[in-house]
């Protein structure tokens, strides 16, 4: 049974005891979701290098990732003397605030109805939902930017000046990403951009803009390959170096939380939202997208995401800085920019003539996918050819330098004078 | 019911789970003070002392920052163009082509003179 209300109309009659409700369940269910994210990711990583992973604490180690919370919280929280103190306690307070909020608009399912009120399955929605999503992860970066700054200590600042630079920077590919999308809904709110999708995904027809958002979702949270600013083996523990104890919990939350955000609007943008997957909804199943069977799709979808931002971790090596903020600003942008434009000549052309769109749109789409797929491939092949430094024919000095340096692939290093001598000429004889 | 009003509910619910965490983690771990610990931490060498307000960083930042800004507002210019597509038709396509066009210059500009590149 559909019930007859609209999403609007259900939210602006909803009671505020209602909303009140709905905002602890989803506080509730990202905080949940986290715990089991972090077990998830750990038990799946570590099948993905032939390891066993967590599984002691709880059945199959699941609430491992409670144990951890009371380890940290039982920590020393430390606050170092060269730290601001008030914006380093506000840091942490800001990242773990915002992370929340972007779910406020993020559809779970349709009307339906609780408690004998008729009520969305939304906290709630605006003309503009996307916006406010965008607005809201970009006030989250200050966290970063400010634990970075107010630490007071080297790695943390250039952590968190990386991460901002590296958040901004993929802000703007995934924001172009949505052009299309509202080109076609010709909504911004959450709950329309869904239902404009009941006959077909937005990432079929406009597969381009799914590839690049999915790419810069990963980009926005800072996760392998491109968690550039907590990498370990240059900047410790980026940002939040010197955070310990409860804090820096607040981080790891706030990251896991992000990642929940960016996975529910690419499933609320792209992949249909609440709406059933393609041979279930309709004809074969006509009660798949009534009542409460929509949170299941759209927890199984994000849940899609999230173990690919697992898979993600288990396969790919870091990115380098240089080529991640090429990739972003050489590649991502000009492509999301041709792609607007091509989806817009297509649309206003089939307006006026009505052309079918979809098979252009679909075509276009692969032969562009392709596009960036080949460009990928040819940055990689080309690169390593134009990176070779350009003295590397002229014969390599391991000594030059004062202290001993190994010779890079296609150096050829100078015969030194050590071997020549006469007690090594010694150990050649024996060699011989 | 004003649709601001829910965000409210959960930004409260948030920020006093926040607070909340400070403060227990403040409360609930043992306190051991110790000069060394509250030093910057890098990996046990003596810490490069920071100058008073943070200091200097690369002018890149900056750059990235102010291009950031620009796309943004170009962004902030699509998204409405978008909603309103099918309403300005042809007219808007061309008007739309035009600016994204007028923004390319600038960004091949950026591009040529070493603006996006990094070391």
């Amino acid at each position: 049974m559909r019930l007859e209300l609209s999403v609007t109309d259900a939210l602006a009659e909803t009671p505020w005891w209602l909303s009140a409700i709905k905002a602890v369940v989803i506080f509730g269910f990202l905080v949940v979701s986290t715990l089991v994210m972090i077990w998830a990711e750990r038990r799946v990583v570590a099948r993905m290098q032939q390891r066993v992973g967590p599984n002691r604490v709880g059945p199959f180690g699941l609430l491992q990732g409670l144990a951890d919370g009371i380890k940290l919280a039982l920590k020393e929280d430390i606050i170092p003397t060269a730290a601001d103190k008030a914006i380093f306690i506000l840091a942490p307070i800001i990242s773990a605030t915002t992370c929340f909020l972007a779910f406020a608009v993020i559809p779970f399912g349709p009307v339906v109805s609780v408690f004998g009120q008729e009520t969305a399955l939304q906290l709630t929605d605006f003309s503009v939902s996307v916006l406010y999503v965008l607005a809201v992860t970009s006030v989250g970066v200050y966290g970063l930017v400010l634990a970075g700054w107010s630490s007071g200590s080297t790695y943390p600042l250039l952590g968190g000046l990386r991460s901002s630079a590296q958040v901004i920077s993929y802000e703007i590919a995934m924001g172009l990403s949505f052009v299309a999308v509202f080109l076609y809904s010709g909504s911004m709110s959450t709950s329309e951009i869904v239902s404009s999708q009941d006959r077909l995904w937005f990432a079929i027809i406009l597969l381009p803009s799914f590839l690049i958002y999915v790419v810069s979702m990963v980009g926005e949270t800072n996760r392998a390959p491109f968690d550039l600013p907590e990498a370990e083996g240059e900047l410790v523990g980026g940002f939040h170096t010197e955070y310990s104890s409860l804090k820096f919990a607040l981080f790891f939350l706030a990251e896991y939380i992000n990642m929940f955000t960016v996975a529910a609007l690419a499933t609320t943008l792209f992949l249909g939202g609440w709406q059933a997957p393609w041979p279930l909804g309709g004809a074969i199943w006509a009660g798949a997208n009534d009542g409460w069977w929509p949170v299941l799709w759209f927890v199984a979808k994000l849940w899609i995401f999230m173990f690919m931002f697992i898979w993600l971790r288990g396969t790919l090596p870091r990115m380098r800085y240089d080529q991640f903020m090429k990739f972003g600003w050489k590649v991502l942008i000009p492509l999301s920019l041709l792609w607007i434009a091509i989806v817009a000549t297509v649309r206003a052309v089939s307006n006026e003539a009505s052309i079918d769109r979809q098979d252009i749109l679909i075509w276009g789409g692969v032969a562009l996918a392709v596009l960036l797929v080949v460009s990928i491939v040819w940055d990689y092949v080309s690169g390593r050819e134009l990176e070779q430094p350009d003295d590397i024919d002229k014969p390599f000095d391991p000594f030059g330098g004062g202290h001993p340096v190994p010779p890079l692939p296609g150096q050829q290093a100078v015969a030194v004078a050590v071997v020549a001598s006469p007690s090594n000429a010694d150990s050649e004889v024996l060699d011989a | 019911m004003n649709p601001i009003v829910p965000i409210l509910f959960l930004g409260l619910l948030a920020f006093g789970f926040a607070a909340f965490s400070i403060l227990a983690g403040s409360l609930s771990g043992p306190k051991r003070y110790s000069r060394v610990k509250l030093d910057a931490y890098e990996c046990g060498i003596e810490p490069t002392p920071q100058p008073i307000g943070g200091g200097r960083f690369p002018v890149k930042y900056y750059l990235t920052a102010m291009l950031f800004i620009l796309f943004d507002i170009e962004i902030v210019f699509l998204y409405p163009w978008a909603v309103a597509f099918d309403q300005l038709a042809i007219f808007g396509l061309i008007e739309m082509l035009l600016f994204i066009l007028t923004l390319g210059v600038a960004y091949a500009y950026v591009w040529r003179r070493g603006g996006l590149e990094w070391d």
